[in-house]
């Protein structure tokens, strides 16, 4: 019978079926972080249970780091005790590690590919939502819960039901100035922030096979925005090139079985989706949020929607809370709303491509004199990479600020947060009521459109920007 | 876990559609390293912010049944958002569509998430809002959710029911199948990759 990519991907992994029970799925790669994985630790340890593979399992620390002062003791008692939890869970149970100022550390999604240890076929889970990130190498990987994360450390395992399968293709050419952040902001918009619960979507399309790794990556991030189990593209060539001579990528003999296995790993003819999603990448503009979930975007062209005009109860009264939270008047040109803050980063668009992409918009320019810019490598990898490309110099030049690798101002678990009222526009992946910090008003847009927003203090497309 | 068989209690209706677990509970309480005394953080904004929010309305204030609006839970996997709950006093969530992972979160600690028709939900609101004192059961043995007059049916895996029904504890039922564990691990191929030993960077 014909299978999907996903469905390959599960059935290779499972360990055990029966009727009636879940099926029994094996975990190849478990990704750890000290927000989700206290209370695992203090669970197997009750339990006197130990973990079952340390060397599948790797441990950063992200969420709580401050990107200024990266070597000196966390100041916030509370993010440092869990850092230090982490860190002694990981010597107690022998986890390998990558703590602020290793030379591995970062945000978990960024660093698993960087390493090479994210790998096409396999399933990679992590107590965190964005773990369908890693699905761009066509590997099977999903979010999970704390509970989980205790299961996987003592059993390498995880009850699963068979999750439907959802094709989301795209075909054509993006325009210049559109991204993967565009197209993957317009799904959600079309589908809704829970529109494929229950689905993994796999992303097809010759637009979507012309996509680089970290293009793919930002795509598969924000699977969960539209609320799938996962996301996922099968891998080819320009996945193998991504991969090839990391420090975990197979080599020799090993690489030659490893290609021939990825190069099988392709949605058979035939096989069957539940439900199926088609965009016109040709269409597609640059695409921004008005609202407090991810499917509430908009084309950066268009305007602050009237809520009056929504026909659904449930949407309009959604329309309404969103619109009094964010602080907008309907029929507002989405162009015309002024931010405070622009924040490039987090495992969305933190990878080096994104800060080029960006840092091409603003060498030799200074951004708006009221605008506060961000800038935050998703690794401390990117962070080189872009130093070593002059990337760091450029955002400092026009005015911007240039951090150490963390998850940031993507959420308010670290030093970095909007203030009450504040509006960014940020390349994260939610704009949830009180995301970026208590009060803080969230416009999601891509790296590109970042830039040009920081340039003029207000939501602008790149190809909007005068070159006066 | 504690083990659900039966509950009746009063419920609070939330009218609010894709409630995301960032509201549930907010980042800034996911710093704690323990697995209670997540009450204080439950919906804290919308209590601190909002005067009117129903879990302000004193009316509401024992209840233990939340009703709340289609896709419950989005966002973010913490499973924070389901301690926050129960610790606030919650045994049951009832909405028409849950996001998949705060769902199985919820499996996992002993609050039953209970999917029924929007049209039901809209009737257990407006029963709830003309009398907050109404009980509501959620009986898991019989898959039913009964107030005054009415008895709606509803759905759950039958693996899921029972293992809710037991309170039984997922880590120790998979450690049965340690020979199958085995077996398969004797079958993956050699070269899938390790972190460990650390490799030097490129």
């Amino acid at each position: 019978m014909p299978k999907t990519l996903a469905e390959k991907v599960y059935d290779a992994h499972v360990v055990r079926s029966t009727e009636g029970e879940p099926d029994l799925l094996y975990i190849d790669l478990h990704l750890v972080h000290e927000v989700t994985s206290p209370q695992a630790f203090d669970g197997l340890r009750a339990a006197g249970r130990t973990v079952r593979h340390p060397e599948l399992t790797m441990a950063t620390e992200d969420h709580n780091v401050p990107t200024l002062d990266i070597l000196a003791p966390i100041a916030d008692p509370v993010s440092r005790a869990q850092v230090e939890a982490l860190r002694k869970n990981a010597a107690e149970f022998g986890i390998r590690l990558a703590p602020m100022g290793d030379r591995d550390q970062g945000i978990v999604h960024v660093i698993g590919p960087q390493l090479g240890l994210t790998q096409p076929g396999m399933t990679i889970v992590c107590g965190d939502s964005h773990t369908s990130t890693h699905g761009a190498f066509g590997a099977l990987a999903f979010g999970i819960g704390t509970s989980e994360v205790e299961h996987v450390l003592a059993t390498q395992t995880l009850p699963q039901y068979r999750p439907k399968q959802m094709s989301v293709t795209v075909e054509g050419e993006l325009a210049p100035g559109v991204s993967a952040k565009d197209v993957i902001l317009a799904v959600i918009a079309q589908i809704g922030t829970n529109g494929a619960a229950g689905h993994v979507i796999e992303y097809r399309g010759s637009a979507i096979e012309a996509l680089s790794m970290e293009a793919r990556m930002t795509i598969c991030n924000m699977s969960i925005e539209a609320g799938a189990k996962a996301g996922l593209i099968a891998p080819d060539r320009t996945t193998f090139d991504f991969l090839q001579g990391r420090p975990h990528a197979p080599q020799g003999a090993d690489w030659d079985a490893a290609v021939e296995y990825w190069s099988t790993l392709r949605t058979d003819e035939g096989a069957v989706f539940d439900a199926e999603v088609v965009l016109d990448a040709g269409t597609l503009t640059p695409f921004v949020t008005w609202g407090t979930n991810p499917g509430q975007g908009l084309p950066i062209s268009e305007r602050v929607p009237d809520p009056a005009q929504i026909a659904d109860e449930g949407e309009r009264h959604a329309a309404e809370q969103a619109l009094a939270y964010m602080g907008l008047t309907p029929g507002t040109p989405l162009t015309e709303i002024e931010v405070d803050t622009v924040f490039l980063g987090s495992c969305t668009n933190g990878r080096i491509e994104d800060l080029r992409v960006a840092a091409d918009l603003l060498r030799g320019k200074r951004i708006d004199a009221g605008t506060r810019m961000l800038v935050v490598p998703g690794s401390v990898g990117v962070k080189n990479q872009a130093e070593a490309e002059g990337l760091d110099r450029v955002f400092v030049e026009a005015g911007a600020e240039w951090r150490g690798a963390g998850c940031s101002m993507c959420l308010g678990m670290n030093p970095d947060q909007l203030k009450p009222g504040e509006r960014s526009a940020s390349t994260s992946n939610r704009n949830f009521q009180g995301r970026q910090g208590k009060g803080g008003r969230t416009h999601l847009v891509s790296p590109s459109v970042a830039a040009a927003t920081a340039l003029t203090g207000r939501l602008t497309a790149p190809a909007d920007l005068t070159t006066a | 876990m504690d083990a659900f068989t039966t509950h009746t209690g009063t419920a609070a209706p939330l009218r609010r559609s894709a409630v995301d677990t960032d509201q549930i509970i907010p980042a800034e309480y996911l710093k704690r390293i323990t697995r209670t005394g997540f009450e204080d953080g439950l919906f804290v904004a919308w209590r601190t912010n909002e005067p009117d929010f129903v879990l302000n309305k004193p009316e509401y204030a024992d209840a233990s049944i939340l009703v709340a609006g289609p896709d419950f839970g989005t966002g973010s996997s913490r499973e924070h958002a389901v301690w926050a709950l129960l610790d606030g006093g919650f045994r049951v969530v009832i909405s028409s569509r849950f996001a998949d992972i705060f769902k199985n979160n919820s499996t996992k600690s002993g609050l039953l998430t209970v999917v029924l028709p929007q049209a039901d939900v809209e009737a257990l609101w407006a029963a709830v809002e003309a009398d907050p004192t109404t009980p509501v059961t959620v009986d898991l043995q019989t898959k039913q959710v009964t107030y005054g007059d009415t008895t709606v049916p509803f759905e759950i895996q039958d693996y899921v029911r029972w293992r809710l029904l037991e309170g039984l504890d997922d880590v120790g039922l998979t450690e049965r199948h340690l020979d199958d564990i085995e077996a398969f691990e004797g079958r993956r191929p050699a070269w899938l990759p390790t972190a460990l030993p650390a490799l030097p960077a490129l």
